[in-house]
C-alpha cells in the first residue's frame, strides 16, 4: 500500500532525501539536503541549523567541491528562473540554479550561444562561476567567468553585494572561480554570443604522439573550438594518438530548434570488473580507427560536438558504485609538453584504464577569478575507475609529477590532492580565504585546509 | 475589363487555395489570456512557462512580492506576450471581485482561469488545534470556492473561458496522515464537479486537475520524493489538458486507477489500514 500515500505528507526534511553525490560517486558523505527555491531563501533557511553550508547545483563536479559532511547542502536546481535578456547585447540574467541546459534551450532558438561551453550542459550558472569553467574555446574566450558581466552575492549575514569587474571587484574575483565558499549567488548575468545554426563545422585529424599534437594545436589557433581525445592506454608505437578535433559554428544559416530530450540512461551500476585495460583498451583502439582517414571534416549538431555524453544520463554508473577519480592538470608551456609525455607513460605503465582522456591547450586570456584553474599551458583530463589498492598510489604520483612541473590541478575535478599540493598549485589561498564566508564550507575546502579548518 | 474575363478560373483556384494555407501556417496564433492564482506554486509556476513559452498573455496573483516579480521576470523573459500581476493574500475573499475585474481588465478580457492555491498544512497541529485546520480550510477550500463563484458568473454571462481548479488525489478518500488537507481538496473537487453541472452547458469548461504526489520545492526532501512525478511533466498535461477541455485530470494518469483501487476498499477494511 505504499503507493497510495497520496498526497503530499509533512514529513522532516532532515536525512529523509537521498544522499547528494557528486559525478565521480567519490567520496560518499552525508549532508542534510534543502531545496532553494528563491532568491529570498538564504540565509534565512539554514537558521538554526548547525554545522557548515554550502549553495550547490547538478552535482556534476567530479570530487568534493559539492560535498559537505554532516553539514547542509542547499540544492539550487530549482532556483531557475530566467530575469531578463536583451536580443541586441545578448546579455542574460538568471538565477543562479538555472542549468546551462536550460539556458541553451531558451538562447538557441533566439540565434545565441554560451560564450563557453563545458563538456555537460546539466551544470548550474552557479556552479560554472564558482568553478569558473572552461571550455573547448579557452585559448580565445578564457573562462566561463570572463563572460560573467555581473552578478549578486548574499552572505550568511545577510548582507548582499552588486559584483562586477568595477563594484566590489574583489569580492567579483574571489567568486570566480570561488568553489562557493564566498556566499550564495543569487542571479548572474553573463554575455551570450551570436550563432545563426546549431551546426558546428567539425574536422577531426589523427595524430601519433604530443609532437604532432603540438603542430597542429600551433595550426589551430584562430580555430573557435579545439579539444583532442588522447589514448591514455596505448604504449610503443600507438604511445600518445589521439584525434584532434577542431570546430566552429557554422555560418550557414539554419534552422535553429529547441533541443530534444535524452532518452538514454545509463540504466545500472556496471560490476567493478567491468571496465578493466582490456575493455578500455578495446575502446581506445575503436575510437582511433573509428575515424578511419587521416582528417574527416563534417557538419555536426551542436549537442554530439559539445556534450556527446550527455546523451546517455547517468553515464557515471558505467564505473560502478565505487565511482570514478578524475585528475585533471595545467602545466605551463615550458614544461607542458615534458610534463605530459610524463603523465601518460606513467599512466600507461599504471595499466589502470584511463579512457575519456582529454588533452588541450589552454590560451592566455586572463580569468577575473582569484582561484581560477587555467593558465597557459597544456591541460590534460583522465579518469580512473576506483580501486582501493591502485588508484590513489598513482593519483598521488600524478600529483607529485604535476607539481615539479610548476603545474596545478583542477579543485572541481579533485577528490585526492593534499593540503600542501592545494597550498602549492594556489599560492593566493591566503588572500582567498580572507572573502570565505564563515558559514560556508566544502568538504574540498576543509580536506586541503587540514587543520587549518579545524581551528 | 476582358483581362479579367479571360483568366481560366481552374489555374487560379489552386493558387488561391495555396495562399490561404500559407497565410493560416504563418498566421500568429491569438495569445490566449490566462489569469493565475496562486502563481508561486511549483505547479502553477511551471504551467505559466509553458504558456509563456507560447506566446500566451499572462496575468499572476501570488502573495510574496519578491516571488512574485521574480516568476512575472521569468514568464516576461520566455515570451509571454503580456505580463500583468497583483500581489494579494487570496484568503481575504473579501476582496476577490475586485481583484478579479482588475485582473481581466488588465488582460483584456478571459479564456483561462488556473486556481492554484492552496497550503499542505500540518496535519498533527491541525488534529490538536482546530484554529489551524479552519486555516486549512479556508485556504484551501472557501477561498478558492470564492474565486469560482465569481469567475463562473463571470464565464457564465459571456458563454466563454476554462477554469481550472488544482485539486488532489488527496481529496478522493480521506485517510488519517493528512484528512484535514484532504477534506478541503475534496470539498474543492465537489464544488468544482457542481459547479462544472451548472455551467457546462453555458460554454464554460470547468476543470478539476487531481495531481498524485509531485516534486516541487514544497516536497522535495520528503521520504520517497524522489519517486514522486516530475512538476514540469505534470505541467505539460494540465496545459494539454485545459487546451482539450477534459473533465477531470488525474496526472500523472495512473492516480486514476490506483485510486479507483482506494476508493473501492470497504470502509471497514479501509479504517484499520495505515495510509
Amino acid at each position: 500500500m505504499a503507493t497510495a500515500s497520496s498526497a503530499p505528507q509533512p514529513e522532516p526534511a532532515k536525512n529523509a532525501s537521498p544522499r547528494f553525490e557528486s559525478w565521480g560517486r567519490f567520496p560518499t558523505l552525508d549532508a542534510t539536503v534543502l531545496p532553494m527555491r528563491w532568491q529570498g531563501d538564504f540565509p534565512g533557511m539554514i537558521d538554526g541549523v548547525h554545522g557548515g553550508a554550502l549553495a550547490v547545483g547538478m552535482g556534476r563536479s567530479y570530487g568534493d567541491v559539492c560535498l559537505l559532511k554532516d553539514g547542509t547542502l542547499l540544492k539550487t536546481t530549482s532556483m531557475n528562473r530566467l530575469l531578463g535578456v536583451d536580443a541586441n547585447t545578448g546579455l542574460l540574467t538568471a538565477e543562479a540554479g538555472i542549468s546551462l541546459a536550460a539556458i541553451l534551450d531558451f538562447a538557441v532558438p533566439r540565434g545565441f550561444f554560451l560564450p563557453v561551453a563545458p563538456g555537460t550542459k546539466y551544470v548550474t550558472l552557479g556552479g560554472a562561476i564558482a568553478n569558473d569553467i572552461h571550455g573547448k574555446n579557452h585559448h580565445n574566450a578564457g573562462t566561463f567567468g570572463c563572460h560573467v558581466t555581473q552578478f549578486e552575492l548574499v552572505r550568511s549575514d545577510g548582507t548582499r553585494r552588486l559584483c562586477t569587474p568595477t563594484e566590489n571587484p574583489d569580492y567579483f574575483g574571489a567568486t570566480i572561480g570561488g568553489l562557493g565558499l564566498t556566499g550564495v549567488i543569487r542571479w548572474a548575468q553573463i554575455r551570450l554570443r551570436p550563432i545563426v545554426s546549431r551546426m558546428i563545422d567539425y574536422q577531426g585529424t589523427q595524430f601519433h604522439g604530443i609532437d604532432e599534437f603540438l603542430a597542429i594545436n600551433e595550426q589551430s589557433q584562430n580555430v573557435e573550438y579545439t579539444v583532442s581525445w588522447i589514448d591514455a592506454n596505448s604504449t610503443g608505437r600507438n604511445f600518445a594518438r589521439g584525434i584532434f578535433m577542431r570546430g566552429h559554428h557554422s555560418n550557414v544559416p539554419a534552422p535553429l530548434a529547441k533541443s530534444k530530450l535524452p532518452k538514454l540512461v545509463f540504466p545500472f551500476d556496471a560490476p567493478g570488473f567491468a571496465l578493466n585495460s582490456a575493455t578500455v583498451g578495446l575502446f581506445n583502439t575503436v575510437f582511433f580507427h573509428k575515424q578511419m582517414k587521416k582528417t574527416v571534416t563534417a557538419l555536426q549538431d551542436y549537442e554530439p560536438y559539445f556534450f556527446p555524453l550527455d546523451k546517455v544520463l547517468h553515464w557515471n554508473r558505467m564505473y560502478g558504485k565505487r565511482g570514478l577519480l578524475q585528475f585533471q592538470y595545467a602545466i605551463p608551456w615550458e614544461h607542458a609538453r615534458e610534463g605530459t609525455e610524463a603523465v601518460l607513460r606513467a599512466v600507461s605503465k599504471s595499466g589502470l584504464a584511463s579512457f575519456l582522456a582529454v588533452l588541450k591547450a589552454f590560451g592566455d586570456v586572463p580569468s577575473p577569478g582569484l582561484m581560477s584553474f587555467p593558465r597557459p599551458g597544456l591541460t590534460l583530463a583522465l579518469d580512473f575507475p576506483i580501486k582501493p589498492e591502485k588508484s590513489f598510489a598513482l593519483f598521488q604520483r600524478l600529483a607529485d609529477m604535476t607539481r615539479e612541473f610548476g603545474g596545478r590541478l583542477y579543485p572541481a575535478k579533485d577528490a585526492a590532492m593534499t593540503p600542501s599540493q592545494f597550498r602549492a598549485f594556489y599560492p593566493q589561498w591566503e588572500r582567498f580565504a580572507r572573502y570565505k564566508d564563515p558559514v560556508l564550507t566544502s568538504a574540498f575546502w576543509e580536506r586541503v585546509m587540514g587543520e587549518e579548518a579545524a581551528r | 475589363m476582358s483581362d479579367f474575363s479571360t483568366v481560366d478560373p481552374s489555374t487560379q483556384e489552386p493558387l488561391l487555395q495555396l495562399r490561404a494555407s500559407e497565410i493560416a501556417a504563418k498566421a500568429p496564433r491569438v495569445p490566449k489570456r490566462i489569469l493565475v492564482l496562486g502563481a508561486t506554486s511549483g505547479i502553477a509556476e511551471a504551467c505559466c512557462r509553458l504558456w509563456a513559452e507560447r506566446g500566451d498573455s499572462l496575468f499572476l496573483v501570488a502573495r510574496d512580492p519578491e516571488k512574485l516579480s521574480a516568476v512575472a521576470a521569468d514568464m516576461h523573459t520566455r515570451g509571454a506576450t503580456y505580463v500583468g500581476s497583483s500581489i494579494a493574500n487570496l484568503d481575504d475573499t473579501a476582496a476577490h471581485p475586485e481583484l478579479l475585474a482588475h485582473a481581466i481588465n488588465s488582460l483584456a478580457g478571459l479564456d483561462i482561469a488556473l486556481v492554484a492555491l492552496g497550503v499542505l498544512g500540518d496535519q498533527s497541529q491541525a488534529e490538536r488545534n482546530f484554529a489551524r485546520a479552519a486555516e486549512i480550510l479556508h485556504t484551501n477550500f472557501a477561498a478558492p470556492a470564492s474565486l469560482l463563484t465569481w469567475l463562473g458568473n463571470y464565464c457564465a454571462q459571456r458563454h466563454s473561458g476554462t477554469l481550472a481548479a488544482l485539486s488532489s488525489v488527496a481529496g478522493d478518500r480521506g485517510r488519517k496522515s493528512n484528512y484535514v488537507y484532504g477534506s478541503s481538496k475534496a470539498g474543492l473537487s465537489a464544488f468544482v464537479a457542481g459547479l462544472r453541472n451548472r455551467i457546462d452547458r453555458e460554454g464554460v469548461r470547468v476543470m478539476t486537475i487531481k495531481p498524485g504526489p509531485v516534486r516541487t520545492a514544497m516536497t522535495e526532501g520528503m521520504k520517497g520524493s524522489e519517486k514522486f512525478a516530475d512538476v514540469n511533466e505534470v505541467a505539460e498535461a494540465i496545459v494539454k489538458a485545459i487546451d482539450e477541455g477534459t473533465d477531470v485530470l488525474y496526472v500523472p494518469g495512473k492516480w486514476r486507477v490506483i485510486m479507483a483501487v482506494i476508493r473501492a476498499i470497504p470502509e471497514r477494511i479501509f479504517k484499520k489500514l495505515n495510509l
